[in-house]
């Protein structure tokens, strides 16, 4: 009997729960802004999936013959002063910017979110140790931080995704330590630890998961920030280094045609700040939907 | 010491630093808990029942807290026992319910997993077990479908069901004591009734003692066979519910028996009136000379302003902290 009563029950709640996800999505699918993010987001995605598809052809190659050519057929972004297409290495390069943005962000996350955990949960000396050296990153405008950073371990994909990783790791502790003061003050917390549950699975299972909201936010708005880091420095030659096609190296070569075939640095440029819409728009859009409350 | 007692708090202090200065919370509170019986504590906001509580299973974070005394729980103090040790002893033997059935489960956790989380913790049985007993403490604390309600997240339940899933978690790995602190308080009346109808059945079932903390009278009468009277973090009175409330000592106690309206009977005071406390109570930081009621207190003495009185023991089973006794 107890089955009878139960199976229309639990359809009943599933399809509460599903309602939740599907007001959620609703939602979200009424923000026109982040409807185009996630457009934006998704163009992007599928490029550095498929790069190799869409454009077969080397990247790098150069055909000097051909250089600085303006849009044409066969380079429908023209060239650049090698004779590359552009096109060719702005569809490459998204693999780059996708590769260095999800690893800079698994970098703040790894690093800030255990960190914010920690210090806001215990308190005390380990947060009054924590919170000094995060001021003490926070005093550096961000970008200059990487700058240093680069500056110290040298250049190259693997250090401009540490750099740029760690220049965010304060951004998480502070959001994560914040959120961790709120949610471990709640009864659920305390009446936990009444039950005799371990520090880290109240840090894992009582405060992390309460947590998610403004860290998936947050993720999202890092995306754009670490494409545009990683540009940055890429513009400024101390990013990826040639002939590996990066936006920001590109834009940074473009800069010297700049009067004579502008196109060079323009069409990087706009792939840059299109990447970095996309993830910002979706990130607030996010923000809107999972917690009308929560702004940053 | 007699036998027979679970618990026995001797010269509780709970203090806690602030910036205005060291705040006492609890002042040398002694108490006893009898096996399988329930003390009621009862007092105004403010006076320290919660942090008693609080201290026995040492939950507040020190600093700024610090606790100082005896509490002496199974022939040993909780407060010599190393952090992995007091931890082993909460949900296990000693278990508390809050007052607030609505924030006390995690929201994102189902209520199955929530109440397993003790079982798993302590009883070291899988997860599948655990949930499995979880459930079961789910039928016993009477809640309908207790297989889809443990699957369920607690946005779904009511106040008194949340309180009742609560009653289960403090329950399910059957302790020997259970600090209920205000478990009535957040809920409407017929269902305070129920959840203490709950509590007295399961309280018979598993020979749980319990402390029983309110400010309801109503309830204490109910449910408590002794009660201790707080005022400002001390013990003021203690005496078996009856003569409690057949005959006051402090007037304190009376004070609080004296603003309960009773219906169809007139006041001792042969008013119909009912009767207040005057005065606020005063704060921690500024405690008045002497007796700490005496500000308040109609039939206060020279002495009160200017001691602070003795606990007597007007009989065996009795005390009261009062000049007018002595």
């Amino acid at each position: 009997m107890n089955e009878a009563i139960q199976t229309p029950v639990n359809r009943v709640q599933a399809r509460l729960a599903d309602s939740q996800l599907r007001r959620n999505w609703a939602k979200l699918k009424r923000n026109k802004a982040a409807v185009f993010g996630g457009v934006l987001i998704l163009i992007y995605v599928f490029t550095a999936l498929l790069a190799p598809v869409i454009f077969p052809r080397s990247p790098s190659a150069p055909d000097l013959d051909r250089s600085l050519e303006g849009p044409s057929l066969k380079h429908p972004l023209g060239t650049d002063e090698l004779g590359r297409s552009i096109l060719g290495r702005i569809i490459h390069g998204s693999r780059v910017s996708l590769l260095i943005a999800i690893g800079v962000v698994s970098v703040g996350l790894l690093v800030g979110v255990p960190l914010g955990l920690v210090s806001g949960y215990y308190g005390g000396k380990v947060d009054f140790g924590i919170q000094r050296v995060t001021d003490t990153m926070l005093a550096f405008p961000g970008f200059l931080l990487a700058l240093a950073l680069v500056a110290v371990l040298g250049v190259g994909l693997k250090n401009t995704v540490i750099s740029v990783g760690i220049s965010m790791v304060p951004l998480y502790i502070r959001l994560v330590r914040g959120c961790a003061l709120s949610v471990k003050e709640q009864v659920y917390v305390e009446a936990a630890k009444a039950v005799g549950t371990r520090d880290v699975a109240i840090l894992l299972r009582h405060i992390l998961p309460n947590v998610m909201v403004p860290i998936t936010v947050q993720t999202s708005l890092g995306m754009g920030t670490a494409i545009l880091f990683a540009a940055g420095l890429g513009f400024l030659g101390l990013g990826v280094q040639p002939p590996t096609p990066e936006w920001g190296a590109m834009l940074g070569s473009g800069r010297a045609y700049l009067f004579n075939a502008p196109h060079v640095a323009t069409f990087p440029g706009i792939a840059i700040f299109l990447a970095v819409l996309g993830f910002n728009l979706s990130g607030d859009g996010l923000r809107d939907v999972l917690d009308p409350r929560f702004k940053l | 010491m007699r036998q027979g007692f679970l618990l026995s708090v001797r010269g509780l202090r709970t203090r806690f630093h602030t910036y205005d200065g060291v705040v006492t919370a609890v002042d040398r509170v002694s108490l006893d808990v009898y096996r399988g019986e329930t003390l009621g504590v009862v007092g105004e906001s403010g006076c320290g029942k919660s942090v008693t509580a609080l201290s026995i299973l040492r939950l507040l974070r020190s600093p700024p807290a610090e606790i100082e005394g005896i509490i002496r729980f199974e022939g040993t103090n909780l407060l010599d026992l190393s952090r992995d040790e007091i931890r082993r002893v909460r949900g296990n033997a000693i278990s508390m319910i809050f007052q607030e059935p609505m924030t006390s489960l995690n929201p994102v956790l189902t209520v199955g997993e929530q109440i397993s989380e003790a079982i798993k913790l302590h009883q070291g049985v899988t997860r599948q077990e655990a949930l499995r007993r979880a459930v079961e403490m789910l039928e016993m604390v009477q809640i309908p479908a207790p297989d889809a309600r443990a699957q369920e997240y607690p946005h779904k339940l009511s106040g008194g069901m949340r309180q009742r899933a609560m009653i289960a978690m403090a329950l399910s790995c059957h302790p020997q004591l259970l600090l209920a602190d205000e478990p009535t308080t957040a809920l409407d009346v017929t269902i305070q009734a129920q959840i203490v109808d709950l509590m007295q059945r399961l309280k018979e079932e598993f020979e749980t003692s319990i402390v029983l903390i309110t400010h309801n009278l109503g309830l204490i009468a109910e449910m408590a066979k002794r009660v201790v009277v707080m005022y400002t973090g001390q013990v003021v009175e203690e005496a078996p519910v009856e003569d409690l409330f057949r005959e006051p000592l402090h007037p304190y106690t009376r004070g609080l028996l004296g603003s309960i309206p009773w219906i169809g009977r007139k006041l001792e005071t042969g008013r119909r009136q009912l009767q207040e406390i005057p005065g606020i109570v005063p704060s921690l930081l500024e405690m008045p000379d002497g007796c700490r009621f005496h500000p308040r207190c109609n039939q206060a003495m020279d002495i009160c302003r200017k001691e602070e009185p003795p606990l007597i023991e007007p009989n065996d089973r009795r005390k009261v902290l009062c000049w007018l006794w002595a």
